[in-house]
């Protein structure tokens, strides 16, 4: 037990992916929660990839690329809110547009930028192990950002999710509450960018607060499983990487898949049970 | 008395398609007004623009003497019963509670003079014994109970229905319409119902919308007439008898 203490104090870069963990499930299971009852997952996948257009152009002007990433993150959510809002009939389109373009300016940066830079590759895919110090204040930061937004706008939150039309009604600011819940979702994707990566955080969004969903008659309960449900599968995930040496966020992602598909069968049980 | 929904001369287009053209509509005080006509022909768009979701081509819509949307407040809406998620974590009383939201209503808890408008609505509805239950697990009546609960809740001027009976059986469906019948005493209301017949025994004025609009009196209802308007064509109809 003293070894495997000393184990975790001495290596700091465990130490760090294990904050780096517990901080993600924070966030992670808010925003997912709010991405599976809106349905709105493919424009957040939109969204976690027009981010890679900030993490290129941050690579190129030689700034820590997370914080491209958290520009961008705010610049595409607002973006596919507006677009969203105001040219309904095309929405589809132009999410795929913005998903296209943003990993292409991305990449055609990190393509301008002297020296071939292999880190990019840990954004686009994670990588808990190599998380520093720096980010981990960024992420404390978003982290309570996003918790203090969801704390003060739970009710508006709820409402627009459940119906806008009635939300509108009661004079709820429909638009703007749309808006900030996909800043608060985007700010998200930027605190999941080193565990899982751009192109694998849509599942950890989507997948435990799913599961969670089947357990929950309230957003909050859903929110407190869904985060639950994060750390395990992210520990499980990094347990299992660390120990084959496989990559981490594939790992994690894994895991997730592994669980959705076991709630399942859980789920069919406990309601062929009630049933009886 | 100036009447608490007026609309003068309104016409509404989705891209160059008229769905609604020259409306004029006055509803009084009280009224309890039938909206009937084929599918397509602009029920749901005409109380969409009495509420302001979207905005009139030509004309203008008041309600309460203010242009639409600005008096929001003192309306109560019981959509179409399929346009909520069934899957949705909330407990029937949080969807009556939303019935009290405003752009103001911050933190997750509720208020305490909350609580007891919502049970009050939920009693006259006959469900407080489902309050703490997973909406999407209620009956289809439950459902549209409850719905009709966060409607009354803000102790509306107007009610406003969209087919409210179209997926409940009928005893519920009566249930519903004595309920409106009661509430009618306090408060005017706008109902859209297929069912023609049926809605006559409660209302005091039908509106016939078609993309045109022919309003008339509770005497001069009559079927062949109305349904000629509504659906521009004749068809049977069976009439029933409820001892109610």
């Amino acid at each position: 037990m003293k070894e495997l203490f000393s184990f975790f104090t001495d290596y700091s870069f465990i130490q760090n992916a294990i904050i780096a963990g517990l901080l993600s499930s924070i966030a992670c299971g808010i925003s997912g929660t709010f991405v599976v009852v809106k349905k709105i997952s493919y424009l957040s996948g939109g969204i976690a990839h027009a981010i890679v257009g900030g993490l290129g152009i941050a690579y190129f002007l030689g700034i820590n690329p997370l914080y491209g990433a958290l520009a961008f993150s705010i610049v595409s959510a607002l973006l596919i809110g507006t677009v969203k809002l105001k040219l309904k009939q095309n929405e589809d389109t132009l999410i795929s547009a913005l998903w296209a373009v943003g990993m292409s300016i991305g990449l055609i940066f990190a393509y301008l930028t002297p020296g071939y830079n292999v880190n990019l590759l840990s954004y686009l895919f994670g990588n808990i192990l190599l998380v520093s110090s720096e980010s981990i204040y960024l992420m404390l930061v978003l982290d309570i950002f996003i918790s203090a937004i969801v704390i003060i706008l739970y009710k508006q939150f709820i409402y627009v999710c459940f119906d806008e039309e009635y939300a509108y009604l009661r004079g709820i600011k429909v638009e703007l509450i749309y808006i900030l819940l996909l800043i608060m979702i985007s700010l998200t994707i930027v605190v999941l960018v080193q565990s899982v990566g751009l192109v694998l955080v849509i599942a950890l969004l989507t997948l435990p607060s799913s599961i969670a969903r089947m357990f929950s008659n309230t957003i909050w309960k859903m929110i407190l499983i869904s985060i639950i449900l994060i750390q395990i599968f992210t520990f499980a995930g990094f347990a299992f990487s660390f120990s084959t040496n496989l990559p981490s966020g594939a790992s994690i992602i894994l895991a997730a898949g592994l669980g959705y598909l076991l709630s399942f069968f859980i789920q069919s049980f406990l309601r062929r049970n009630t049933i009886k | 008395m100036n009447p608490v929904i007026k609309l003068e001369n309104v016409s509404f287009a989705y891209n160059t398609n008229y769905i609604l053209e020259n409306i004029n509509l006055n509803v009084e005080q009280n009224d309890f007004l039938g909206i009937i006509g084929p599918n397509g022909g602009g029920k749901t768009t005409l109380l969409k623009l009495i509420m302001g979701f979207i905005k009139p081509d030509k004309g203008k819509v008041e309600v309460f003497g203010k242009s639409s949307g600005k008096s929001n407040s003192r309306i109560g809406y019981v959509p179409q019963f399929n346009q909520t998620d069934k899957q949705f974590p909330i407990k029937a009383f949080d969807v009556v509670t939303m019935g009290l939201g405003h752009s103001k209503s911050f933190l997750p808890w509720n208020k305490k003079s909350d609580f007891g408008k919502v049970t009050e609505a939920m009693d006259f509805v006959s469900i407080t014994d489902i309050a703490d239950n997973t909406f999407g697990e209620l009956s289809g009546g439950q459902q549209q109970r409850c719905l009709i609960a966060r409607a009354l809740v803000s102790n509306p001027g107007i009610l406003i229905l969209d087919e409210p009976t179209a997926s409940v059986d009928s005893t519920v469906e009566v249930d519903i319409y004595k309920l409106l019948k009661k509430l009618n005493n306090d408060m005017t209301i706008l109902l859209v119902s297929h069912d023609v017949g049926f809605i006559s025994s409660y209302i005091n004025k039908i509106a016939c919308v078609n993309k045109e609009i022919s309003v008339h009196g509770r005497d001069e209802i009559s079927f062949d007439k109305i349904s000629h308007e509504a659906y521009h064509g004749d068809f049977s109809m069976i009439q029933h008898k409820c001892n109610l």
